[in-house]
């Protein structure tokens, strides 16, 4: 059974530490204030779990949910 | 009550968890044993010093804290020995700022923040710093602190604000009077702030007729929600703001990591070996030697992690013991360079996020970088003696090494 994963920045929790950003590139894009949202549609492509949950581990806010899907 | 423009006396601390004091000479010269006492007895601690004053120990309190912003306020965000009247909303916003005044406020210093903005100051930071070491690299010894950890953040806010690099040791000058002095003794913070006041007024009038592409003239043409500019006391209170937090700040965080260099060779050869081991030793070397403590004040009564809060205390909310909670780093005590799962909050947690994180980042990695370029090898000089700084920010004020291999 292969696992998807998508990821979520809950922008009301952001505050830009841009922790996530610095760890996995190609999932989240910061906006002009360097607030983070996941790039796309927050699939995680193959290859890049890890990144994903390294991420989500650092961020001190706590804002970035993985969901398995 | 004593005059406030003589420095209060403090007498030494014999009970760290009733009556505890950031300003003792135990907790400047080594804090840690001390949190983990207080931590050990409560998630939150009080002294009757500096008019009342709690302090949270634990990652948990701290973050509780740090993201109420209807009980505690950021109009006093240091604790010292008085609480004058707070006769200017503009202080230093947005740091001082409660909602709602502080998303405007934030949100205007954000954009030249950016991690993508910083990236173009590097080539000037690799310069400053090579050109720091110039100085002293052929005496084999350096007081690391005083002539290099200094200057770094000090010549780059310099250059952000588009103010004379040449002018840092008044800038030096000022902190000191009011994040160090100015604890203890009024005057001595209100001549700082006077000084610098007077000092950036001086370049906003020049500016007002040769606009310049820097971060005071980004200020004063910035407009609020409604298009109207901000007011000079707006302006003015924010460059405050930038000097004073950008300074001491990231000298203290260059200057402990060369001094846990110096002490573990070890660390200072992997990352020689493996410069990609640098970003995750950064944030360990942030998350171990914290050096920012910021207050609040109780406005309302309400519970932190079990404990009562009442209105009328501050709150020393102390990052740095937050990121030694074992409860959320194991072995919080060690510095483990490759450390994976980080979630410190030495750049405070919530609304008051450090504006300048990516800054001090960028310029921690590029300090330690070109130092460990060119002097791989240094250590402690037994002859001389570390100091550290008291009170909010936390760092070596004297860090004496000697260069090159021990013969
Ligand atoms: S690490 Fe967390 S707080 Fe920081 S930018 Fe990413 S989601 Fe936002």
């Amino acid at each position: 059974m292969t696992e998807r994963l998508r990821v979520h920045v809950d922008p009301d929790k952001c505050q830009g530490h841009a922790r996530c950003k610095a760890l996995a590139p190609e999932l989240f894009e910061l906006d002009e204030y360097g607030n983070a949202h996941e790039a796309g549609d927050g699939t995680v492509p193959p290859g890049l779990e890890d990144k994903v949950w390294l991420a989500k581990a650092n961020c001190p806010e706590i804002a970035i949910d993985v969901i398995e899907e | 009550m004593s005059d406030v423009s003589q420095p209060a006396a403090h007498p030494p601390v014999t009970d760290w968890v009733n009556d505890f004091d950031h300003t003792d000479p135990q907790w400047t010269k080594d804090p840690f044993p001390i949190w983990d006492e207080m931590r050990a007895a409560s998630p939150v601690v009080h002294t009757e010093r500096f008019l009342g004053c709690y302090m949270p120990t634990t990652y948990e309190a701290v973050r509780e804290i740090a993201n109420d912003t209807k009980h505690f306020s950021s109009r006093r965000i240091i604790v010292r020995d008085v609480r004058p009247e707070i006769t200017s909303r503009n202080a230093a916003p947005p740091i001082t700022s409660d909602p709602p005044e502080h998303k405007p406020a934030k949100q205007l210093l954000l954009p030249p923040f950016t991690p993508d903005a910083m990236k173009k100051l590097e080539p000037r930071m690799r310069a400053i710093c090579n050109e720091l070491i110039d100085g002293f690299i052929a005496d084999g010894k350096v007081d690391a602190a005083a002539r290099y950890s200094k200057y770094i953040p000090v010549q780059a806010i310099a250059h952000m604000l588009g103010i004379p690099e040449s002018d840092s040791d008044l800038f030096i000058k000022w902190i000191h009077m009011i994040l160090e002095l100015g604890i203890k003794d009024e005057s001595k913070l209100l001549q700082a702030v006077q000084e610098m006041s007077a000092y950036f007024i001086a370049h906003i009038e020049a500016r007002k007729n040769k606009p310049t592409d820097d971060l005071i003239s980004y200020l004063m043409n910035a407009k609020d929600k409604e298009g109207n500019p901000l007011e000079d006391s707006h302006v003015l209170g924010s460059l405050r703001l930038l000097l004073i937090a950008g300074i001491d700040t990231t000298w203290s965080a260059i200057g402990s990591s060369l001094w846990h260099l110096a002490r573990t060779p070890v660390d200072r050869e992997r990352l020689i070996a493996e410069p990609e081991v640098m970003p995750t030793a950064v944030e360990e070397l942030l998350r171990a030697y914290s050096p920012v403590t910021m207050a609040r004040e109780v406005v309302k009564e309400t519970t932190i992690s079990g404990c009562p809060v009442k209105a009328g205390n501050m709150v020393l909310l102390s990052f740095p013991a937050a990121n030694r909670d074992p409860k959320v780093f194991p072995d919080a005590d060690k510095v483990v360079i490759d450390r994976r799962e980080n979630r410190h909050a030495a750049f405070g947690l919530g609304i008051h996020r450090c504006v300048g994180s990516n800054l001090a980042r960028m310029e921690m990695q590029i300090a330690l970088e070109e130092w460990l370029k060119r002097i791989p090898d240094f250590r402690l000089d037994p002859a001389g003696t570390v100091t550290w700084s008291q009170g909010t920010v936390r760092g070596p004020r004297q860090l004496p090494f000697l260069l090159g291999k021990a013969m």
